[in-house]
This record gives C-alpha cells, structure tokens and sequence, in this order.
C-alpha cells in the first residue's frame, strides 16, 4: 500500500484519483483499476492502465490483493438516536468502512422509532456527516413498532432519505392483517417490507434455539417452527398481493426450504442470512456466556449446513450482519436476563471467507454478489441519479455495481491471505460483544474507497 | 472432584460416590452429643439466595455450621435480578469479602456457571431456574441408596413438569452415572421436545410405569402451567398423573416414594400416600444436611487452609475424603 498516499475530501482531493495496482477484481487475474472523481475509468490487465500516463493520480499498490465491490449490508443497528451509549451512526459507520461496506442500512428501532420522515432525515444526515459510509434509513412499519398502525411509510419515502426498506425488526408484524396492509401499501413507492420472522405466541421468553441444547439448559426453547410459520404465511401475502417481502436473519434449514419454494412459484421473495448463523451453533451456550445470546438464536449444524447451502445456491439472497452492538452490562450477566445480539460489521467479510470460501461453497465473484450486488438491488439503492422526489441526494445511490469502468468507485481491497485472531479492542464500534473474539479468521479488510474516496487505507480508518 | 459443583452432569462416578459414601459418614455424626466438627473453621461459607426457599437455605446452613464454617447469609429476594446490583457486583463483593464457597440459588439457568466466573472461591448451585439443582438430586441418590441397598440396576420413575424441572435434570444425569433405569413420566407438554436425547425412557401412561419401579419420585406441578395451557386442569393432570393410594397399589410392595418438597397434597401426590410407610420425604430432608456437608466437605476441606482435623471423631469422615481424592 502507499502509505504516503493522501485521501482527499470527496471532489475536492489533492489528486485527480488513484491507481490501485496489481489488484485481482473479484479474485480474478492481477490488474490496475484506475478511479477518476467518483468512477472507476479504467480496469485492466496489470502493468497496462492507459488512463493513468500525465494524470496527478495517488497509487496504491495493491499485490495479491482481491477488489470487490463496496460491501452493502441491509441489517444494521446504529442505535443513534437513544443508545449512544452502545454504538453511534459515526461509530457504527466507522466499524462498517473497516469491515469493506460502502452503505448499510440502518434499522427502525432506535428511540425513537424511526417511524417518521423527521427521524430518518436525521439519521441520513448524521451518516453523511460522519462521512466513513453511507447510511440508508430502513423505516418502521408500524408506528413505534407496536404493531398496530402502520407508520407513515408514504411521508418516509418521499423524504430526503428515501426510504424503500421497511421493517419492525426486533419485533415481528405478528398481525396478518397489518402485514398484508403493509405489503399492498408499499408498491406505490416499489417497497419491500423486511420482516423479523418471529411468532411471538410461540417465543415467550424464549433464550436458546429450542431442542437438545435447550432441554439440557434448562433455557426457554425459541422453535425453528416460530420462525417457519411466520415466513410460510408471508410468502403467501405478498404472492397474494403481488408485493416485495424480504425475510431478515433467516436461521433454519426449515425456513430456506419455504423460500425455496416460494422463489420457485415466482414469488417476489428474497432473503438474507448473517454471518453468525453461518459459523455458530447453538451448542456455543453451554457455559451461558450471553456473547452468544442471540435473535434469532444460534440453531444446530444441520441448519448451518443447510444456510450455507441455500446461500450457496442463491435460495437465500445475501448476507446481513445483524450487527446489534450493546455496553457491556447488558452482556456481563445472567443469560435470561442479556440482551440479544452481536456485533458483525468488522467481521462479516472474514466471516463469510471462512464459512463459505474456505469450503468451496462460493467463488469471490459470488461473493461479490451476495454481499453487494444483491443487497444492494433488494434495498433500492443501485441506481444513479435522483431517486425519490427530493432533490440532490443522488449521493445515497450507486451501490452494488461491479468493478468495471464505469462504475462508481466503490471498491474494496482485502487481503485473503491473512489469518488472525479477531481483537474485539481494536474494533471501531463502540461495543465488544462480539462472538468471535479470541477466534482465528482468515483475511483483512485493507482499503475501502466510497465514490473514490478511500474511507479506509493499510486496515485503517481515514479520517 | 472439581473446584464447584454446578451440575450433576459434572460428577463421575468417582466424585458421586465419594460424596455419598462421606455423606454416610457425615450422617453419623448426628448421632453424637455435640453434632459438629471442627473441619472448616475460619472458613466462609456465603448462601446467597436469589429466591425464597427457605429448606434449602436452612440446610445448607446447617451443614456448613456442623463443619464450623461461618455462614453469611445474602437474600438478593426483592433487589431483583432486572434492577439493582448486577450479579457480577454481588459476586465481586462476596470476592472481596473472602468467601471460600457460594451457595446460589437464582431464578436463572446458568447463573452460578456465570458467578463461578467471578469468584475465586468454590460455587455450589442450589438451584438454578429450570437447569439443575445437583444436592437435590444427591440426597434423593443418597435417600434411595439407604432405603433400598444399591443404585445399580435401580429403576426410577420421575414423574410431573419434567420440562420445567431443575430436579428432574440433576437426577437424570446423576442417576444415569450411577448405573439406575430412569423413567420420566409426564404430559407431552411437560418434556422437552428433545427429550429423546436423554440417558432414559419417557412414558405417558402413570400407571403402565408404576408395577415395575423401585423409586418413584413425584414432582411439583405449579397451578400456573394450567394457564399456559400446559394441561386443560388441575383435576385433570391429578387424574392421570397424580399419585394417589390405588395407584400406589400398583408399586411393587419394596417400593418407595419421593417428593422433593414442597408438596401440593392433593395434586401431584395425595395426603394419605404422602404419609405412608413407603413416603421418604421427611428422610430426604434429614438427609439433605449430611449430603450437603459432605459437598462442603469435599470442596473446601482438602484445599490449602484447612484445619488439619485430628479429632478421633473426624478420622472416618477424612477417611471417606481421601478415598474420594483416589478415585478423582
């Protein structure tokens, strides 16, 4: 890497762009990707970049590196407005740019709701101040995620976030009522509603994946059927409507057989997976260490296989991180008593490489796919130009393109060589609870550019 | 053995058998005039109770003063587990007070695997929400042991809320190291679904169990898992689970019967059945106190610090210890 190499605001740098050099795109054969402005201009075999001659360009030297395209993630939480305390839209963001995302979208459940066009401006606005990458709002469905009215989802999306992503996610849209409603309302504006498949009936107080771990535990039982249900029956509301539904943090081999079939019918389904249910497993709670507490729970191998095997062969759309930062407290304590989640944004790309690229299962091209182009087509944010009625906010957009000129510059470069324990004190997010620490990962985020502006450069943040 | 004891799924046979035969030992004690000995004097022994209950407290307390422990008492019961001092802040308290052992009961599954993080000293669980409560289970073994001559071959109903039961799970483990049959009967509802994984047999029929039992161990069913539609009623689950005199007909005429306590007389056993020869559930609290010791005993007594006991009176019970230490 040039090390010496200056990252300069966006349009107003010091260089014309950057030369990244000897880098393979898509962990393909070694070339030169040269980015002018916000585009990338030229990508060609290595040595032979025609673009670069008398241009002021800064160099990156980037051997033996793989380019992908600026990671997308659907299923963030940022916490800001209310939890600052657990992460920041700076701090979460940060955390997203050393992790190779370019955009994540930012869920509902802060306090308060972002259920109204006010609360998703704010939260736009404060991820293009914190500048590491964009942030998209995702709104609620229902107002303060109480399910019972719908939120104003029209007011949301002609905001100047443009919100196209819905999602009570925390809590399911448990009525079917309300969630046919929500389903039929959102095609006005080509929305999709992201639903946290959870049948709360069949979840009071449920801790740990219900089977052999549970029964042993002497924990609440969360059944694969709680989640399974709830996606048979949406899948059958918006085949009935003929709207978009996205299912969040899918986790059992059951669920991907449902989707399975409800891609097969032609269905507007998609659906994403995170990477702790890709490489954990419910056994991990022995011991009652809540790092691993979870929601969705972590389930069994069988389910393992059968995620990685639906995302393998694109049943399951993407993958999500879920990233769910809490203060230590609310992890150092009785199991029944934590809080669910884990943080994922710094370690979902090294996490997939171990899950899905170590085993054969996908190539870094597919990888490529299911971390950025997909997500970024099911979260509307792949076009360029205006989107929405507001006006000058064609920044938010341009996510998911391929590393061609052309393109966006919105390029990772990560280091698949490496292999390192992951350090939860030297990650960015304000929060450690982290389920992989201590674990040993393949791979290092290096760089990441966001419109040709390098947010991170050597595995560190620029500022 | 190791430095807590938190599940019976823990012990080896070694370790079972050891806390059961020093428990014998321990058990004679009471016999003498001044029932007490001198082994973990200057040693602080913590009960720190999370939930009411005041028999196993009591027992524990009185095990550990028999060994000359100082007991401190800690009842957490109303500074709730949601609000006030974190049970990692409880635990580093009792830490910086130089507690040698902790006795934990709590609402929650797990929590003593979560305070034995904290602490130095040794942890025993007392009872842990729905996950384990190994004493119980080693008074019940020590109980069945007394009464019927052996463990190895013993067969075993355990009957009631399996799935809510802490008891249920520390028997299962324990009974299942020692060599005995168990059999869980209960309501579908009332057992894990994974059940099926368990070192036993799970029956649903009460009846069809009892002719062929040397134990049966009746649970305590709470009124509430009516609500939580569990099962249609109170009378009903009787009816077909409860052990009233006619069934206990059925048993085989050595057979006996257990109740961990407290009983709701008149649901899952009845009065006169509760009472009867076959009943040992007064038995089981006695025993309690000499199992407990023996767990004390054996956690604290052989480590650096302790009273090097020399009282004739002692010698067997340090016999039984070092016998325990060979099979560890």
């Amino acid at each position: 890497m040039s090390a010496g190499a200056r990252a300069g605001a966006e349009g107003t740098g010091a260089r014309a762009g950057w030369l990244i050099r000897g880098v393979r795109p898509l962990g393909g054969e070694p070339a030169d990707i040269v980015i002018e402005g916000s585009l990338i201009t030229e990508v060609v075999r290595a040595g032979q970049a025609t673009r670069a001659a008398g241009r002021d360009l800064a160099t990156c030297e980037a051997d033996g590196l793989i380019a992908l395209p600026g990671l997308v993630d659907l299923h963030t939480h940022l916490r800001e407005p209310g939890r600052e305390d657990a992460e920041t839209v700076a701090s979460g963001t940060a955390a997203a740019a050393l992790g190779g995302y370019t955009v994540v979208h930012a869920m509902a459940n802060t306090e308060p709701v972002a259920d109204t066009a006010g609360v998703v401006e704010q939260v736009w606005r404060l991820g293009r101040e914190a500048g590491h990458c964009d942030v998209q709002p995702v709104g609620a469905v229902t107002a303060g995620l109480d399910g019972r009215q719908l939120a104003e989802l029209g007011a949301m999306a002609d905001s100047a976030a443009s919100v196209r992503v819905f999602s009570d996610d925390g809590r399911c849209v448990a009525d079917a009522m309300l969630m046919r409603r929500a389903l039929e309302y959102v095609k006005a504006f080509d929305g999709v509603i992201a639903q946290h498949a959870q049948e709360p009936r069949l979840t009071e107080d449920a801790q740990v994946n219900e089977g052999e771990i549970s029964a042993r535990l002497g924990l609440v039982g969360w059944p694969a059927v709680a989640e399974e249900a709830i996606i048979a029956r949406d899948c059958l509301l918006a085949a009935h409507v003929g709207s978009a539904l996205h299912i969040c943090h899918v986790s059992t081999a059951g669920s991907v057989e449902i989707i399975r079939w409800a891609k097969s019918k032609g269905w507007r389904v998609s659906a994403e997976v995170t990477p702790h249910h890709l490489l954990l497993t419910d056994d991990l709670a022995y011991g009652y260490d809540p790092v691993y507490k979870v929601n969705p729970p972590l389930r069994t191998a069988a389910d393992v296989a059968a995620l990685r095997e639906g995302l393998a062969d694109g049943t399951i759309d993407c993958v999500a991180t879920d990233h769910a930062p809490h203060p230590g407290e609310s992890k150092e304590t009785e199991w029944s008593i934590a809080s669910f989640g884990m943080t994922g944004l710094e370690t979902a790309l090294r996490v997939v490489h171990e899950a899905m690229v170590n085993t054969g299962l996908l190539d870094w091209s597919q990888v490529a796919d299911r971390m950025s182009v997909r997500p970024a087509a099911i979260g509307r944010i792949g076009r360029i130009g205006r989107i929405g009625r507001a006006s000058g906010h064609d920044w938010t957009s341009g996510h998911g393109w391929p590393v061609a000129a052309g393109s966006p510059a919105n390029i990772v470069l990560y280091d698949a060589a490496q292999v390192a324990a992951v350090d939860p004190a030297a990650h960015a997010s304000r929060s450690r609870n982290t389920p992989f620490a201590v674990m040993k990962l393949p791979g290092q985020v290096i760089a990441t550019f966001l419109r040709g502006r390098p947010t991170v450069l050597d595995g560190r943040l620029v500022r | 053995m190791n430095r807590h004891l938190i599940s019976a799924a823990d012990l080896s046979v070694g370790d079972a058998t050891g806390i059961l035969d020093t428990a014998e030992e321990l058990a004679r004690l009471a016999e003498r005039p001044i029932p007490k000995l001198p082994t973990l004097r200057g040693r602080t022994v913590v009960n720190l109770f999370y939930e009411d209950s005041t028999r196993t407290r009591i027992s524990f307390e009185a095990a550990a003063k028999r060994l000359s422990a100082d007991v401190i008492n800690f009842s957490a019961k109303g500074s709730s587990v949601a609000k006030g001092e974190s049970l990692k802040d409880t635990a580093l308290t009792l830490q910086a007070m130089g507690a040698d052992a902790v006795v934990i009961r709590h609402s929650a599954s797990g929590a003593p695997h979560r305070l034995a993080e904290w602490v130095r000293g040794s942890v025993v669980n007392a009872g842990d929400g729905t996950h384990e409560h190994p004493t119980q289970a080693l008074l019940d073994a020590f109980t069945m042991r007394r009464r019927l001559g052996r463990l190895s071959g013993l067969r075993v109903a355990i009957v009631g809320d399996i799935l809510h039961s802490r008891v249920a799970r520390s028997n299962v483990w324990l009974l299942q190291t020692l060599g005995a049959q168990v059999t869980l009967v209960a309501p579908p509802t009332l057992l894990p679904v994974a059940v099926d994984t368990w070192p036993c047999q799970v029956s649903y029929d009460f009846s069809a169990v009892l002719p062929s039992v040397d134990a049966v161990m009746m649970l305590r069913v709470q009124h509430e898992r009516m609500t939580q539609a569990y099962f249609p009623s109170v009378r009903e689950y009787s009816r077909r689970y409860g052990l009233d005199s006619d069934r206990m007909e059925l048993l085989p005429p050595h057979a006996i019967v257990m109740h961990p306590g407290p009983m709701n007389r008149g649901v899952e056993i009845a009065a006169e059945v509760a009472d009867s020869p076959r009943s040992t559930i007064v038995e089981q609290v006695t025993n309690g106190v000499a199992v407990r010791m023996a767990v004390l005993y054996l956690l604290l007594g052989g480590s650096a610090g302790a009273e090097p006991a020399a009282a004739p009176a002692v010698a067997p019970a340090i016999a039984a210890a070092s016998r325990v230490g060979a099979a560890r």
